[in-house]
């Protein structure tokens, strides 16, 4: 079917725009509307993976108007790969919402169809405006549901949160001015052909306007210098909107990965592999700075937000290697660093439940409820994260260690890769063991947590369990993307009659 | 033309940054909003600056660029959007939190 790849977009729309007007309706009403919009989401990505199995680049022309006119989707196998992913992160994440949180604030599930509009966009479009636009929304969105719930804390943090997404949104439209200036085009393949064959006097300009780019990614995706915001706000931020949040600094990352292998990757000429130099040290840096942070976290939900930071880090090795093996390995590490700190937080939330007016703070305190399955949860989310056998984190990280070519940047990044895992290991059986052991005195919680909730935050944290079972053809699916990535010359032909 | 349009952007945009700097709720809706300004004016520039030419292409040899003007308004209509957002946001900080600093306290003297 023609039209499959606006799908995604559309759903959440139409869902999000009928719960706004609908805001009158029943609780029970928009919770279910929203369980089902965004459930509806899974069986629609699969088909769109299905789809973009067959290594056919998908091009869907808004309004019919042919590239590089008019505004274009484009249905790759990454992008089908990462609205899976979204779907299955959201969906589990609603899930936990409708059991309570959605009651702290008004339209708690508009915003969140929004939210998801505004991810599905940014993984959809071709064309760097339209990016902007999407990026636009997915922020606006998540303005409003980081406060969802209210407090002085969120206040603060959403502060910060805002004014440099911003910023940063005034450095994206300098960036594709300036690009827009120099090419006349704003579509990435067409982009990429200009940036090509662009002549000697233009390149400090057009590089110029990649990195402003790369600045803004950076901020979305929480690379060292631009990541002060994100530990406060995630947080700060309600359980089910944190774990939605983990897909959030991907969304950079993702930008980074099409924007710097297609407009600026090995096919531009003066500008090849613009990024590549910088994103070494950065992603060795924002690895380090995440592992310090979790280690000096004294709050669960705070080293949650840091263990984001070190996978940013960790997935920007992988895309630092700029090779098929490196690709691969960041794509792997990605679903399950975003499955589990998706389930971790909200895991968190469920501990924190337990523990009366402790919260998440990491010091002596009551029993929990339920420590054995609490901790049986919170164990298998550790290992998982900390890399350890036989789950997911384990699988990622040696594909990662073994992309890494032999030689000087094996001995940097096997390094900072091993001593990071082993940092992480402290910190998260530091907090276990506070959380779980150093208790005493009678639980304070009056009743167990509620099966729904543990329901979605398990099922999250199982994705790592499955993606091990399902090793073999995931990793056979992401090194298929991450050689469809390279292989630029599909790209090109968009607009130029040949895949569209 | 250009010079004088380049100085009004490199004058707005270094207003902004200052009072972006400064810390304060105001200063910084204000800062971001003339941040905003200035990006707004450069991204309607990027069509290059003419007068009196017609945006229809064969019509005469030159031609005025109609897409840079789609892009400001799209950028108006967002920026409009996030700073009512950040104003709102303020108000509510103001309540909960009593003050107009950005980290959310005052800063120790």
């Amino acid at each position: 079917m023609m039209h499959a790849p606006i799908l995604p977009i559309l759903l959440p729309l139409f869902a999000g725009s009928l719960l706004l007007l609908g805001h009158r309706l029943g609780r029970g009403i928009q919770r279910r509307l929203s369980l089902a919009a965004t459930w509806a989401l899974l069986p629609l990505s699969v088909w769109l993976l299905v789809l973009a199995g067959d290594d056919q680049l998908r091009v869907y022309a808004l309004g019919d108007w042919a590239p590089p006119f008019g505004i274009v989707l484009l249905l790759d196998r990454l992008s089908a790969l990462m609205l899976l992913l979204t779907a299955l992160l959201a969906g589990f994440a609603v899930l936990y919402a409708v059991r309570g949180d959605d009651e702290r604030g008004p339209n708690f599930h508009a915003l969140f169809q929004f939210q998801l509009l505004g991810i599905n966009g940014a993984f959809l479009t071709a064309d760097l405006f339209n990016l902007f636009v999407f990026f636009e929304i997915l922020l606006i969105a998540s303005y409003a549901l980081l406060m969802h719930g209210n407090g002085a804390a969120r206040v603060r943090a959403s502060m910060h949160y805002v004014l440099l997404n911003l910023l940063g949104s005034s450095f994206f439209l300098i960036g594709v001015g300036t690009l827009y200036g120099l090419t006349g085009t704003l579509n990435m393949a067409d982009l990429a052909r200009q940036v090509a064959s662009a002549d000697a006097t233009q390149a400090p300009l057009l590089a110029a306007a990649g990195y402003l780019l790369l600045l803004v990614f950076g901020l979305k995706a929480a690379i060292l210098p631009l990541y002060f915001w994100l530990p406060r706000a995630y947080a700060a931020a309600t359980a089910p909107v944190a774990a939605l949040f983990a897909i959030m600094t991907k969304v950079g990352l993702y930008a980074i990965l099409r924007v710097f292998t297609l407009i600026f990757g090995s096919g531009a000429g003066e500008l090849a592999d613009l990024a590549q130099p910088w994103l070494w040290p950065l992603a060795a840096i924002t690895l380090a700075a995440g592992v310090f942070g979790a280690l000096a976290a004294r709050n669960l939900q705070t080293q949650l937000a840091y263990l984001v930071v070190v996978s940013v880090g960790t997935l920007l090795v992988g895309i630092a290697l700029g090779t098929a093996e490196g690709f691969a390995a960041a794509l792997y590490y990605l679903l399950h660093s975003t499955l589990v700190s998706g389930g971790l937080f909200l895991l968190a939330d469920l501990i924190a439940r337990q523990r009366g007016e402790l919260g998440g703070e990491l010091q002596h305190g009551p029993s929990l409820r339920q420590p054995a399955l609490l901790g049986g949860l919170f164990f298998f989310a550790a290992i998982s994260v900390a890399g350890l056998p036989p789950l997911s984190g384990f699988l990622g990280k040696l594909m990662l260690l073994r992309a890494v070519p032999v030689g000087s940047p094996a001995l940097l990044m096997w390094s900072v890769l091993l001593i990071g895992g082993l940092g992480l290991l402290i910190a998260l059986s530091r907090s276990g063991s506070t959380l779980f052991w150093r208790t005493s005195g009678s639980p304070v919680a009056e009743a167990g947590a509620d099966h729904l909730r543990i329901l979605a935050c398990a099922g999250l944290l199982l994705g790592s369990l499955l993606m091990v079972v399902a090793a073999a053809p995931l990793q056979a699916y992401v090194q298929a993307t991450a050689r469809q990535l390279l292989d630029l010359s599909p790209y090109l032909q968009i607009g130029m009659g040949g895949a569209a | 033309m250009e010079a004088l349009f380049a100085i009004t952007l490199g004058v707005l945009t270094a207003s902004g940054v200052y009072l972006l700097l400064r810390a304060r709720i105001f200063p910084v809706v204000m800062g971001l909003t003339l941040i905003s300004y200035a990006v707004n004016l450069f991204l309607f520039a990027m069509g290059r600056l003419r007068t009196g030419v017609a945006p229809v292409l064969g019509k005469s040899a030159e031609y005025g660029d109609p897409l840079p003007q789609a892009l400001v308004l799209t950028a108006i209509v967002i920026g409009f959007a996030m700073t009512a957002f950040v104003v709102v946001l303020a108000l509510r900080g103001l309540g909960e939190v009593h003050s107009d600093h950005v980290d959310g306290r005052e800063p120790d003297q």
